[in-house]
C-alpha cells in the first residue's frame, strides 16, 4: 500500500505510457509520453540527454502532471483514468549509470526489451545517457471506467511517513 | 510549426483520444482525456469538454492538446510509436471544446526511426551537458568503456577492408612459396593501422567540414563513428589517435621495406598519401568524387601488391590482377553507404557519385560493376591469370541481389536500407575470402602433389 490510491496504484504497475506535462519558460504546458515508475512513494520516469528540454522545464518549474488515458496500454481489470499532481526534482548527478542502479528494475517490468538495447549502448550512446525525473505526488484525480465526462474523485495525498 | 491539414485530417485514424494538458489551480499543470473530432475544413478540433469545475480547462489560454498511441508487445514492451502535440487556445462551441491549433510537433516512427528522431536530439543533449557541467562545477560529458568507445572511435570492424586484400596478397606469394609469418604479420598490422589511422582522419575532417553535423541519418555503416560530435572524444585525442596509426603504420612500412626492398616504398608511399587525402584538405578526394577510385586502389591493388612484395621481394602482375574484384567490391561498400549520407554531403560539398548521379544511374552503375567483378573473377581463374580455385568466389555472386533491390526499393529509407548495406559488406568479405580459400587450395594441391590438376594449380 503506497500513497496513492490502489486503483491508481493498479494503474502505474501496468502503464506503459503515461503523459507527463510539463511548464514551459513561458508557463505553458508541454506535454510528453514517458514510461511512468512508481515504488509506493514517488513516481519516476527518466528522460535521455538526447530529449532534455523537459528537464530544463522542470528545474525552472518543478509542478508537473502525469496522466494515464490509454486504455491499450494498461492491463488492469476495470480500465479507469488517473492524472497525479506533483513536484518533481530531477536527478541528473550520474547520468550514465544512476539510472541503471535507481530505476533500470522498474523500467525492465514495464519494457523486458531494455536489457537487449542496453547492451548495444555501443550503437545509440546518448540514450542511455539519462536523468531521472523523481515525482512527489500532491493531488490525485481518479475517473472510474475511463469516464471523463463524469466528475472525478480527487484525492489529497498524505505524505507517507519514512 | 503549424499543423497542416493532413495532420489533422489523420488524427482520428491514428489516435483513440485525446489529452487536453493546461496550467490550472496553484499553478499546477493538469492533464485529462478527452474524446475528439476533426473539423479539417476549419482546421478546427472538437473535443469533449470534461466534468467538473476542477478539471475544466481554461477558455482563452494556451493549453496543448496530445495525441498519443503505442501497441503494447507482452513480454517485450511496445512498438508502433506515435505522438501528435497541438497548441493553442480553447473556447466553447455547441457545449465542446473548440481548439484551433497554431502549433505543432509530432513524431512516428514509421514515418522517421528512432535513430533518426534520436540523432536530431544531438544538439540538445550537448547543450544539456554544458549546462549540467556548469551547474555541477565539473565537465560532464557522455561515456563508454574503452574497449567500446575504441571499436567506435576507430570503426574496427570494417578492418576486414584490409585483412582481405592483403591476406590474398600473402596466399598468393605462399603459393609462389615466399612466406614468412612474421613479414605477413607484421604487413597486416601495418595495414591495418594505415587503415584505422584513415576511418579516424576521416572522422576528423568530417567534423571540421561539418558533414557528420549535418548528418542526421546515420546508420551502423555510415555517416563515420560520430564519437566527437556525440561528445565521446574531443578533436585533439581524435588528432592523436590517427597521428599515432599512421606513425606505427608508416614505421612498420618501412621496416618491412628495409628487409623487403626498398620498392615497396612507392606502394607504400602512394597507399599512405591516398588513405590521408582521401578526406584532408587539399584534394579532398572523396569531396570530389573520387573517393571510390581511392578506395578501390587502397584496399585494392595497393595493399594486395604491398603485401605480395614484402613477402615475394619483388612486383608481379598476378596480385594485380587478383586483387581488381577486391578492389572494385570495397568501392562498392563506400559507394552504396554513400546513398543514405546524400543530404548530408551535400551540405558539406562532397560531391560523391551518389550525390551527382540518379537514384537509376547509382542502381545501374552498382549493377555493371558487380558484373565486371564476377565476370574478371571468372576470366582470370578459367584463364589461369589468378589460381583456378579461385573460380569458387562466384559462389558469392547471389549475396549482391538483396542489395539491388533494396537500392531500387529503399533509396530513400536510410534505415531500411541498412540491412542491404550489411549484405554489401558480406558480399566484399565472403568474395575476398573465397578468393583467398581458392589459393589456400591451390597451395595445398601443390604441397600434396608434384603435378596437380589442372584444375587446382
Amino acid at each position: 500500500m503506497g500513497v496513492l490510491p490502489e486503483r491508481i496504484e493498479e494503474l502505474l504497475e501496468t502503464a506503459l505510457v503515461s503523459e507527463l506535462t510539463v511548464i514551459d519558460r513561458g508557463g505553458r504546458p508541454v506535454t510528453h509520453p514517458l514510461i511512468p515508475m512508481y515504488d509506493g512513494e514517488l513516481l519516476y520516469l527518466t528522460s535521455s540527454v538526447l530529449f532534455s528540454k523537459k528537464l530544463e522545464h522542470i528545474k525552472e518549474n518543478p509542478r508537473v502532471s502525469i496522466s494515464i488515458s490509454d486504455p491499450v496500454a494498461v492491463n488492469v481489470e476495470r480500465f479507469a483514468r488517473a492524472t497525479i499532481q506533483g513536484d518533481a526534482t530531477v536527478d541528473d548527478s550520474d547520468l550514465h549509470s544512476g539510472w541503471e542502479e535507481r530505476v533500470l528494475p522498474l523500467w525492465r517490468k514495464k519494457e523486458p526489451m531494455i536489457d537487449f538495447f542496453l547492451g548495444k549502448r555501443v550503437a545509440l550512446p546518448l540514450f542511455f545517457e539519462r536523468a531521472i525525473i523523481e515525482v512527489r505526488p500532491r493531488r490525485a484525480f481518479l475517473w472510474e471506467d475511463g469516464r471523463t465526462d463524469r466528475e472525478p474523485e480527487v484525492f489529497e495525498v498524505v505524505e507517507a511517513v519514512r | 510549426m503549424r499543423p497542416t491539414r493532413e495532420l489533422l485530417e489523420s488524427l482520428p485514424e491514428r489516435f483513440d483520444h485525446a489529452v487536453v494538458a493546461f496550467v490550472g489551480a496553484e499553478g499546477y499543470p493538469l492533464s485529462v482525456a478527452s474524446r475528439f473530432r476533426v473539423e479539417a475544413d476549419r482546421g478546427v478540433i472538437l473535443l469533449d469538454a470534461p466534468a467538473g469545475e476542477a478539471v475544466a480547462p481554461p477558455e482563452g489560454e494556451e493549453v496543448n492538446v496530445v495525441f498519443s498511441h503505442i501497441r503494447p508487445q507482452p513480454g517485450v514492451g511496445y512498438d508502433e510509436r506515435r505522438y501528435v502535440s497541438l497548441w493553442g487556445s480553447l473556447r466553447r462551441s455547441n457545449g465542446h471544446l473548440e481548439l484551433e491549433p497554431d502549433r505543432t510537433q509530432h513524431w512516428d516512427e514509421q514515418e522517421m526511426s528512432f535513430f533518426e528522431f534520436s540523432e536530431r536530439g544531438v544538439p540538445q543533449a550537448r547543450r544539456y551537458f554544458e549546462q549540467v557541467s556548469a551547474e555541477q562545477g565539473r565537465e560532464i560529458g557522455p561515456r563508454l568503456s574503452f574497449g567500446w568507445l575504441f571499436l567506435r572511435a576507430t570503426r574496427l570492424p570494417f578492418l576486414t577492408a584490409t585483412i582481405i586484400p592483403v591476406g590474398l596478397g600473402i596466399a598468393i606469394a605462399a603459393l609462389r612459396d615466399d612466406f614468412s609469418w612474421w613479414r605477413a604479420l607484421l604487413t597486416l598490422i601495418g595495414g591495418a593501422c594505415i587503415h584505422l589511422g584513415l576511418n579516424v582522419a576521416n572522422d576528423v575532417f568530417d567534423t571540421l567540414s561539418g558533414a557528420d553535423e549535418a548528418n542526421v541519418n546515420p546508420t551502423q555503416f555510415s555517416g563515420g563513428s560520430r564519437v566527437i560530435l556525440y561528445g565521446l572524444v574531443d578533436l585533439p585525442a581524435m588528432v592523436a589517435l590517427c597521428v599515432a596509426f599512421y606513425a606505427v603504420g608508416i614505421g612498420i612500412g618501412i621496416a618491412l621495406a628495409a628487409v623487403s626492398g626498398w620498392g615497396l616504398l612507392w606502394i607504400g608511399i602512394a597507399g599512405a598519401l591516398i588513405s590521408l587525402f582521401y578526406t584532408a584538405p587539399p584534394l579532398k578526394l572523396v569531396h570530389r568524387g573520387l573517393g571510390e577510385i581511392a578506395v578501390f586502389a587502397g584496399f585494392g591493388p595497393i595493399m594486395t601488391l604491398g603485401a605480395y612484395f614484402v613477402l615475394a621481394e619483388n612486383y608481379a602482375w598476378e596480385p594485380f590482377f587478383a586483387s581488381l574484384p577486391v578492389g572494385i567490391l570495397i568501392a562498392l561498400i563506400l559507394y552504396v553507404n554513400e546513398v543514405p549520407d546524400r543530404p548530408a554531403d551535400a551540405a558539406a560539398g562532397k560531391r560523391t557519385l551518389p550525390v551527382r548521379w540518379s537514384k537509376d544511374t547509382v542502381i545501374l552503375a552498382y549493377d555493371l560493376a558487380v558484373a565486371v567483378t564476377f565476370a574478371l573473377i571468372a576470366a582470370f581463374a578459367i584463364s589461369g591469370v589468378t589460381a583456378r580455385p579461385t573460380i569458387i568466389a562466384l559462389a558469392a555472386l547471389p549475396l549482391a541481389f538483396p542489395v539491388h533491390r533494396a537500392l531500387r526499393d529503399h533509396y530513400e529509407s536510410p534505415y531500411e536500407l541498412m540491412p542491404s548495406m550489411g549484405k554489401n559488406i558480406m558480399l566484399h568479405g565472403a568474395t575476398g575470402a573465397l578468393l583467398i580459400l581458392g589459393y589456400a587450395i591451390a597451395i595445398v594441391a601443390d604441397a600434396a602433389s608434384s603435378n596437380p590438376h589442372a584444375f587446382l594449380q
